[in-house]
């Protein structure tokens, strides 16, 4: 077996027993790791119940996997999956985090972690094995407060007559987590976040505080020495060049770029996607707030990264970039467009640990229900209006804590939706924009300037997730096949290179021999998994494919601002492209894998979860 | 001639390719943990290059009791792998605890200088963040002020811009 050790480490936190479990390599020929590992586990482990476990839950396992190209490829990734407290299904939630590689130096593939502990703990994990230890000093604390408490606990515990080390990597939870809050996030160093999916709540529901590993020995052995270190000499040179602008600007640059070129920025909960605002930009970041202006993780040549701060009354608020996506929801979403603010904004989630994107486009949705009268200072507490500062970072700690209305919204825009309609007896779903309990991220499709592809969103297995978008071909980089690999495989989407390449990569590293029609098969095996894990849903949402395959209603109210005012998809045209994206797929009109595509794909046991789903929808009558 | 290896720490991005090259040169395979340059991070976004710093007195050298130590033509220190003995005397002695004893390596690792043409300045030059620079051994004992504990080097960095 070569880019992999073959070996995970399964972990009961309710009973504290641990073993390892050994992968045989025709699995990771299958799904190739990360997601698709994920995907795998998830169906096996709890396919057959899937629709009653609760995601927050002890019988949920929550997954730290790695890839085949980890440490390898330029850059890190890692990826946090589990039955998802979002959509019920299964999300590859993707951070980068350094402790891809110190699991891989210790010999493991990747963490299953399952149970749930009585008591706040972390779980340390090195070449000798697995530790489960006490985290009540560090329960409560989020932000670079946890890594100083944390990285100090840490440092005790090295063998500093062996030399001095480094500190071992971890990923860990805020207070949003330790809450059971659905838009919480699992954090690494302070500013990253496996964001969508919601796992911070599925950590934090475990009582696991942080997960830390130090690995003391080389990566897996790979099967072609030579090509790999061909390979990745001239990815790098590759990167340093073509990344220059994005070196230099970050995502940042896409604060402006996106809402005034493309016209696809969420402004004040997607009632328009366009703005003019200039100063709200990479440039006016650069002036303000950026210390460092080059801010990279391990093996990355890119480095997107950028260390913002802002002081306000003798206190730092500390994030990166802010990156577009945060920057975004927690700026012109909220009609915040003053970039200090957004900053502070920023770097409370980040402490908090709440997810930028489902608790902006949350609080998005609260802010449009204030204005319009659905919601009143009593309810709130403050002055919920767009732009109101102030009043948005009480309603953010009021999520973390789940303190009055915040408790409705730390249950994300979707959830939140339904109990409020109920309150005040009018559908405000249609303001809230979400697909299958995912807040959408940061990219409009009305403009078709930006994601042009109108089924991004409705055909997706993650929802509302940006990063992992339907559309067609199949076999392109366009396809939700494709990102399910790069997922898969373990790679940062923004350091990827030509697809042939990259599948050369793969096979230098593993020796599987994959062709671009196998990279596409697997996207499309560990696709068809997730659509049925998330068809099956439960145990408190349930997603019918006539109705919640599609768009969120705002995105077919024409765009009011803008190079494209008056534009958005029909909803017609959505359903033909879904059905055609379906076909490719080997899912009928509904998007309900065939029986003939699970044999294909080799997947036939599927067939009982798909029977379920059929069941469930009505197919069958 | 004695080279040096110059290290900017407000260049230094925190990329780790120094580290992953320093281990593909010395041991042929990316093995974190035996790459003689570490970049410490103990305030997240403050990365400092941490290694050998060529004191003018070598106390490793001189601590060595089976002489397994030498000072090469580059002023790098060298270990013998046949005569090191892992005794963690060079290691107590190193005002930096620097050299290091890694699970699964014969010897004490050192950075060694790669004879001249380190693998990390390198490759931190080519990828244009330029925080290794390559420089002539600066004489006497000024060196040494790199030995700050990184944890600290770090700590201050970040106190300097009142992010912490």
């Amino acid at each position: 077996m070569f880019g992999f050790w073959g070996r995970l480490l399964d972990i009961n936190l309710s009973t504290g027993a641990t073993k390892v479990v050994e992968v045989p390599e025709e699995i990771f020929r299958k799904y190739v790791g990360g997601r698709g590992l994920a995907a795998w586990i998830l169906w096996r482990e709890l396919g057959s119940r899937w629709e009653f476990i609760d995601p927050l839950g002890p019988e949920n396992i929550l997954l730290v996997l790695t890839g085949p190209l980890t440490g390898y490829y330029p850059g890190i990734k890692l990826v946090v999956s589990g039955k998802s407290p979002q959509s019920g299904g299964v999300i590859g939630s993707t951070v980068s985090s350094e402790l891809g590689v110190e699991l891989k130096s210790a010999g493991y593939d990747g963490l299953m972690l399952r149970g749930s502990s009585e008591k706040p703990v972390y779980v340390y994990v090195d070449d000798d094995g697995v530790q489960i230890r006490d985290a009540t000093s560090l329960w409560g604390l989020g932000g670079l407060k946890l890594a100083e408490a944390l990285n100090d606990l840490l440092y005790k515990d090295m063998k500093i007559e062996r030399g001095l080390d480094t500190l071992p990597s971890y990923i860990y939870v805020g207070p949003a987590g330790e809450n059971t809050v659905r838009t919480s996030v699992v954090m690494s160093k302070h500013t990253h976040a496996a964001g969508y999916g919601g796992y911070g709540a599925v950590m934090g529901s475990k009582k696991i505080k942080a997960v830390v590993a130090k690995g003391f020995g080389p990566l897996p052995r790979v099967s072609n020495w030579g090509e790999v270190i061909e390979l990745r000499k001239e990815i790098l040179r590759e990167l340093s060049n073509r990344m220059r602008i994005f070196r230099y600007w970050g995502t940042t640059e896409g604060l402006w770029y996106t809402g005034y070129v493309t016209s696809s920025e969420p402004v004040r909960n997607w009632l328009e996607e366009w703005h003019d605002v200039r100063s709200f930009s990479h440039e006016e970041a650069e002036r303000k707030c950026w210390v460092r202006n080059l801010w990279s993780d391990w093996g990355c040549p890119t480095s997107c990264m950028k260390l913002s701060r802002v002081s306000e009354d003798a206190r730092p608020y500390v994030t990166d970039g802010p990156d577009y996506e945060m920057g975004a929801y927690l700026g012109s979403n909220l009609g915040v467009f003053d970039i200090e603010s957004v900053v502070k904004l920023s770097a409370l989630a980040d402490e908090l640990g709440l997810c930028g994107i489902q608790t902006g486009n949350v609080i998005g949705f609260a802010i449009e229900l204030f204005e319009r009268g659905y919601l009143t200072r009593d309810d709130v507490g403050c002055e919920l209006r767009w732009g109101n500062t102030d009043c948005i970072t009480e309603i953010l700690h009021d999520i973390a804590y789940r303190r009055g209305l915040g408790a409705i919204l730390a249950e994300g825009t979707y959830r939140a939706a339904l109990k409020l309609s109920e309150r005040v007896g009018v559908d405000l779903l249609k303001y809230g924009v979400q697909v299958k309990g995912v807040a959408v991220g940061a990219h409009g499709i009305r403009s078709g300037l930006d994601y042009p592809q109108k089924i991004a969103y409705a055909g997706s297995v993650q929802g509302g997730d940006h990063t992992s978008t339907a559309g067609t071909p199949l076999k392109s980089t366009e396809s939700e096949a494709f990102t399910a690999f790069l997922d898969s495989a373990v790679i940062c989407f923004f350091n990827t290179v030509d697809t042939v390449k990259l599948i050369k990569y793969l096979n230098a590293v593993t020796g599987w021999g994959f062709s671009e029609e196998d990279v596409y098969l697997s996207g499309v095996r560990i696709l068809t998994i997730q659509r049925v894990l998330l068809l099956l849903g439960g145990p408190d949402v349930f997603w019918d494919p006539r109705i919640h395959d599609d768009n969120p209603e705002r995105f077919y109210e024409p765009l009011t601002s803008g190079p494209k005012k008056g534009e958005a998809p029909r909803r017609e045209d959505v359903k033909i492209e879904l059905i055609k994206y379906y076909e490719e797929l080997g899912w009928d009109e509904l998007g309900v894998p065939k029986e003939e595509t699970l044999m294909k794909l080799g997947v036939s046991e599927l067939i009982r979860e798909v029977e379920r789903v059929r069941v469930r929808i009505n197919l069958n009558a | 001639m004695k080279i040096w290896i110059l290290r900017d720490y407000s260049r230094c991005v925190g990329c780790r390719l120094c580290e992953i090259e320093c281990s593909l040169r010395h041991e042929g395979i990316i093995w974190p943990a035996a790459s003689r340059i570490r970049i410490h991070e103990y305030i997240y976004g403050f990365p400092i290059p941490y290694l050998c710093v060529q004191c003018d007195d070598y106390p490793c050298v001189a601590s060595c009791p089976t002489k397994a130590l030498s000072v090469s033509e580059t002023g790098a220190v060298l270990v013998n792998e046949d005569l090191c003995v892992m005794c963690g005397s060079c290691v107590n002695v190193c005002p930096g605890k620097i050299p290091r004893m890694v699970n699964g390596k014969k010897a004490v690792i050192i950075c060694d200088l790669c004879g001249g043409n380190p693998a990390c300045v390198e490759v931190c030059e080519s990828m244009g963040f330029n925080a290794l620079k390559l420089v002539r051994k600066p004489a006497g004992e000024v060196v040494k002020a790199y030995l700050t504990n990184p944890h600290k080097s770090s700590r201050d960095l970040a106190r300097k811009l009142s992010v912490f």
